[in-house]
């Protein structure tokens, strides 16, 4: 099965480079014009998420240095004991919206101080692997519009990101214990 | 919501520097958050570039409709208020399996151009649309297959089978997607009420 899923997304881009223009062509586009037509609005797509990304980020860069995020771990680990999550990956669970790059350093090091498959090691390579960088996602994809009203979306995000929290740690005892 | 939790993370993480006597950590990660943002939109200008093109091309040879075509029933409950055959539910198709599949590289783009897409349908286009809010619920929350970088790292500290976390990460993702699906929708009742 999992060779399956490992050999489709080796593929998955070739074979869309592939069909994608041979289709086009067969449907008489001319190939080569279009593409560059619709790559000409690359360049500002990308740098229109500039300003958004420098205000979130700057945000979360000082949150981590200042030891805030410490703060922080302490003031949920009694919401977060209540559901189940061991102490040693509270700082990843609440690192995770916000840095994909920092979460990541959290899990190698649990993974790495407990060994990859005891059970502390197993939840939070499932944790890194089942969330996403919800802050980030946000601010890159509502920056690349112009969108500077999110609404309910931020909590729609921290709602997903709590309820995959839970599950990991659920399912993760369910399936190694 | 975004303008509270950004002023109170800059205002708790300033007075906390204060309080350990480490202020001037504060400009110095001020910058380098700073620098780390340029360096991220400056990378995606390639990607963004290259995918733009070829989802033109996609959507000139009526790919991209196609791909609307075949997932219309599902689309047309998650996106009301998306018209049937929309590109941007060919962007959203795309970008969805792109994070299925666990490719990173083209998901991002494919995201940004579905946000372009319903942009064109947002009133307000300062304003994050319902169909917006329920894309990204969607995308944040999307079922993963294969964790890649994490597998990675298993393998590096010496794991029996770095890949028997796959199992319970699919059933995490699909768990929360399903959630995601639910909150969405009972959010956007609330808050369209609230207009």
């Amino acid at each position: 099965m999992f060779a399956v899923i490992a050999e489709l997304s080796r593929w998955a881009i070739p074979v869309i480079l592939l069909i994608v223009p041979v289709v086009a062509m067969l449907r008489g586009v001319k190939v080569y014009e279009t593409f560059v037509e619709g790559a000409e609005a690359g360049f500002a797509t990308a740098i229109k998420t500039i300003p958004y990304l420098v205000a979130m980020l700057v945000a979360i860069s000082i949150f981590r240095a200042s030891g805030a995020m410490e703060v922080l771990v302490v003031v949920l680990s009694p919401v977060l004991n209540y559901i189940g999550l061991p102490a040693e990956v509270l700082p990843h669970a609440v690192m995770r919206p916000l840095s994909g790059g920092a979460a990541l350093g959290i899990a190698s090091d649990v993974v790495k101080t407990y060994g990859p498959d005891s059970f502390l090691g197993r939840l939070v390579s499932t944790m890194q692997g089942s969330c996403d960088t919800t802050f980030y996602i946000l601010t890159l994809y509502f920056g690349s519009v112009g969108i500077r009203k999110y609404r309910y979306s931020v909590l729609l995000g921290l709602v997903a990101d709590f309820t995959t929290l839970i599950a990991s740690v659920i399912i993760v005892r369910m399936v190694f214990q | 919501m975004v303008n509270i939790v950004w002023l109170v993370m800059v205002v708790f993480s300033i007075l906390v520097a204060a309080a350990n006597g480490n202020i001037e950590i504060i400009t110095k990660a001020a910058l380098e958050g700073a620098n780390d943002a340029v360096k991220i939109s400056l990378s995606l200008i390639a990607i963004i570039t290259f995918w733009l093109g070829i989802m033109k091309l996609a959507e000139a040879a009526g790919l991209v409709r196609a791909l609307a075509w075949l997932v219309r029933p599902l689309m047309r409950f998650l996106f009301p208020s998306v018209p049937r055959d929309h590109p941007a539910m060919g962007a959203i198709v795309m970008n969805l399996s792109a994070n299925i599949l666990g490719l990173g590289n083209a998901a991002t783009p494919m995201g940004l151009i579905a946000m372009r897409e319903l942009q064109t349908l947002n009133r307000n286009s300062d304003t994050a649309s319902e169909a917006m809010c329920t894309f990204l619920g969607l995308n944040t929350s999307c079922i993963t297959l294969i964790p890649t970088t994490i597998i990675g790292i298993r393998l590096l500290y010496g794991s029996a089978d770095p890949t028997e976390i796959v199992g319970p990460t699919i059933m995490a993702t699909a768990t929360s997607m399903f959630v995601a699906i639910m909150v969405d929708r009972l959010l956007r009742l609330i808050y369209s009420g609230r207009r």
